[in-house]
């Protein structure tokens, strides 16, 4: 990116953050609603955007840098263009969800929280889906999926990275 | 109409378990085929019946009952159709009659009653099943004597803490304030559990009831339902259903032309399983980090934002209603000991039936996985069954005697929790296990008291040299007193309970921490020595 356009890019946040800080100026501790509507608008909560929430809210960077590092749903770079959350908690331990962790490794050469060379695919973990009885639980961009095995997680993998 | 021509009711659950299995596409394929054969019908999108091992489950409605088929596979709909579907006929996949499954016909389902039989969003089915009954009936009291029935029921806070809710929610009315508020705890990130999910994904408008009611009888005017954000279906279906309640009247200015006002929004958590802890979602819902407050004061009395608040689980609240609507004397009937009312016991990880069991407390833990789970799904034994959640005790088949009730389990070294069971086959390592809850501690501690941030870090790698065979029995008693501190010193239940599954674990399976490899005992001891004499 050039100088120039990441001038226009601080810009562009600016003024997408103050515009989501105004739609929940009627809300009770609005932060995090807004710190998710950002994340919708811009795919990430960006460091340039503190500064200006800290200014919308009337609260220190400090206090906004410490809710947006708190929360495990809130990234300060975009993932990549499909995200895919395996569960690995007790209840897809117990029926192979710790198999579906070593496939990525194995097979694609990705551990939980990395994102692929080319942006196509981010896979993390997640405690829990409420997918228990169907397990192993994977989360393919919100869609929750159950009883995924290797095979269909190489599925999902390889049409990601295809995309 | 005639009968040939009146569209037959056919439901496919979009409960978000189901879609996860196909009930989306298996709705297309309903659809496509009933176009193809020139056959009305009308199609539902109920939640589940919780008999999650059978979904995609489809249900046609016959003048004998809805008949059920299940699994479905999307691409078997066309052979089901042929074969006679929509008229209920005979296939390999008819399960039956569904309210007559000896699964579902043996339950208490009181708080389920509705989930998977009518459509979530539809205000009039909600009504021409029971709904408003309660709130109907808690508005011509006076909020004391809601406060009392509730009191009377038995009714324990079924997030996991069983905190009677009468007791909680007397404690709010009697807090003179002008501003009160009524959270629903729908952070339910428990392995194990899914109940909270399906009740708002199938029956949304039951939690909206059992929080106006709270409502009115503690004088709240705003309500927050804190949903993870790991239930996007559940948060869209919450949002919808508020939204046309407020347009029933059933919420907002005067509801139900009486004189309570009550709004309620819905909040997204961030993903932090610690804001499932009653102050810690306090302190998210206000827009900071999820950090446990130190109690007292309690939330009843300063709660959020500083004012008096009912906290109250998903599965509290959405056993309010019944028990206005039928009084605390019929809901006390059921269930044993201090234990009153019934359980949505949600039965995971490695069962051959697993979902929904809604009983009275006191039904043994044997009954719900051998009986109701049918074992293990792999078919191997049944080896550790953890109760309870993350924080929960592993328990070994000799105790499937054991009744689930708050003290029964208590005095059996285990928590009932918020009633999910996981189930492992006799391939389970109980030291990764016990090794995997200090790790989920260490992960989601939220950091503010040190016995639980470092503690669990700590207890991680004491296990790592037990399991290594390093100073083994040292290193036990080690981590003994390592989950004393935490026991004894962390400010909530994720430190203080985090020893739970790791001492049961030891209790029950001590063989599961011995050193892996046979010789490593000695090996250790070679070890030291040879580094004295090696560079």
């Amino acid at each position: 990116m050039s100088p120039t356009s990441t001038g226009e890019a601080s810009t562009t946040i600016e003024a997408v953050v103050r515009g989501i800080a105004a739609d929940h100026r009627a809300h009770r501790g609005a932060l995090l609603p807004i710190l998710h509507a950002v994340q919708e608008a811009l795919g990430c909560v960006p460091p340039e955007a503190i500064p200006v929430l800290a200014d919308e809210l009337n609260l220190s960077r400090a206090d906004v840098h410490g809710v947006v590092t708190f929360y495990h749903d809130f990234r300060s770079q975009p993932a990549g263009r499909t995200v895919v959350r395996v569960c690995r908690a007790e209840a897809c331990q117990a029926v192979g969800a710790g198999r579906l962790v070593d496939h990525l490794k194995d097979r694609y050469g990705m551990s939980l929280g990395d994102t692929r060379y080319d942006d196509s695919v981010t896979v993390e973990q997640v405690f829990c889906l409420g997918n228990c009885a169907l397990g192993p639980a994977v989360q393919v961009n919100g869609r929750l999926l159950g009883r995924v095995d290797e095979d269909r997680l190489s599925a999902i993998l390889d049409k990601a990275v295809a995309q | 109409m005639s009968a040939s021509t009146a569209p037959v009711t056919v439901y496919v659950p979009g409960d978000s378990a189901a879609k996860s299995v196909g009930a989306d596409e298996v709705a297309d394929a309903l659809r496509r085929a009933a176009a193809r054969a020139g056959k009305p019908i009308r199609l539902v999108r109920n939640g589940s019946r919780g008999m999650l091992w059978l979904e995609p489950l489809v249900e046609v409605a016959t003048p004998n009952g809805r008949i059920g088929y299940g699994p479905v596979a999307p691409s078997e709909v066309d052979h089901l159709v042929t074969a006679g579907l929509f008229e209920g006929a005979d296939h390999p996949s008819r399960v039956g009659l569904v309210e007559e499954l000896p699964w579902m016909a043996t339950q208490d389902r009181v708080t389920f009653a509705r989930v998977g039989v009518t459509d979530p969003l539809s205000p009039n089915d909600y009504l021409s099943h029971g709904g408003l009954a309660g709130l109907r009936r808690a508005l011509d009291m006076s909020p004391a004597d809601v406060v009392e029935e509730v009191t009377d029921s038995g009714l324990r806070g079924r997030g996991g803490a069983g905190f009677p809710a009468g007791i909680k929610w007397k404690t709010v009315l009697g807090c003179v304030d002008e501003l009160k508020f009524v959270c629903c705890n729908a952070d339910e990130g428990d392995s194990g559990t899914f109940a909270d999910r399906m009740v708002m994904e199938g029956d949304p408008f039951l939690l909206i009831e059992g929080m106006t009611i709270a409502a009115h009888a503690v004088g709240a005017t705003e309500g927050y339902i804190y949903i993870r954000s790991e239930y996007p279906d559940a948060v869209a279906t919450m949002r919808s259903a508020i939204e046309i309640a407020r347009g029933q009247g059933w919420l907002g200015d005067s509801v139900l032309g009486s004189s309570l006002s009550f709004e309620l929004h819905v909040r997204v958590g961030g993903g932090a399983y610690i804001c499932g802890e009653e102050t810690s979602m306090l302190e998210s819902l206000e827009g900071k980090r999820g950090e446990v407050r130190a109690k007292p004061p309690i939330p009843a009395i300063h709660g959020l934002f500083g004012k008096p608040t009912v906290v109250n689980n998903v599965l509290t609240l959405t056993s309010v209603p019944t028990v206005l609507a039928n009084g605390a004397q019929a809901y006390q009937q059921l269930g044993v000991e201090r234990s009153r009312g019934t359980q949505v016991f949600q039965l995971g990880g490695n069962i051959r039936r697993g979902g929904v069991v809604e009983k009275a407390f006191g039904v043994t833990l044997g009954e719900l996985v051998d009986g109701y789970g049918g074992g293990t799904r792999s078919g191997r034994p049944v080896r550790a069954v953890q109760v309870g959640g993350p924080l929960g005790a592993y328990l070994p088949t000799s105790r499937f005697d054991l009744p689930m009730d708050y003290e029964g389990f208590l005095a059996a070294g285990a928590m009932v929790g918020h009633g999910g069971i996981v189930v492992f086959d006799d391939s389970v390592d109980m030291a990764a296990q016990a090794r995997f809850a200090m790790e989920f501690c260490a992960a989601e501690s939220c950091g503010k008291c040190t016995p639980c941030r470092v503690g669990s870090v700590r207890g991680v790698e004491v296990i790592d040299r037990i399991t290594a065979g390093e100073h083994r029995d040292e290193n036990l008693a080690l981590l003994e007193d390592l989950c004393d501190v935490m026991t004894e010193g962390s400010l909530c239940a994720m430190g203080g309970l985090t020893p739970m599954p790791v001492r049961s674990a030891i209790t029950h399976f001590p063989d599961d921490f011995l050193a892996r490899d046979p010789s490593a005992e000695t090996a250790t001891a070679h070890t030291s020595a040879r580094t004295d004499g090696m560079p």
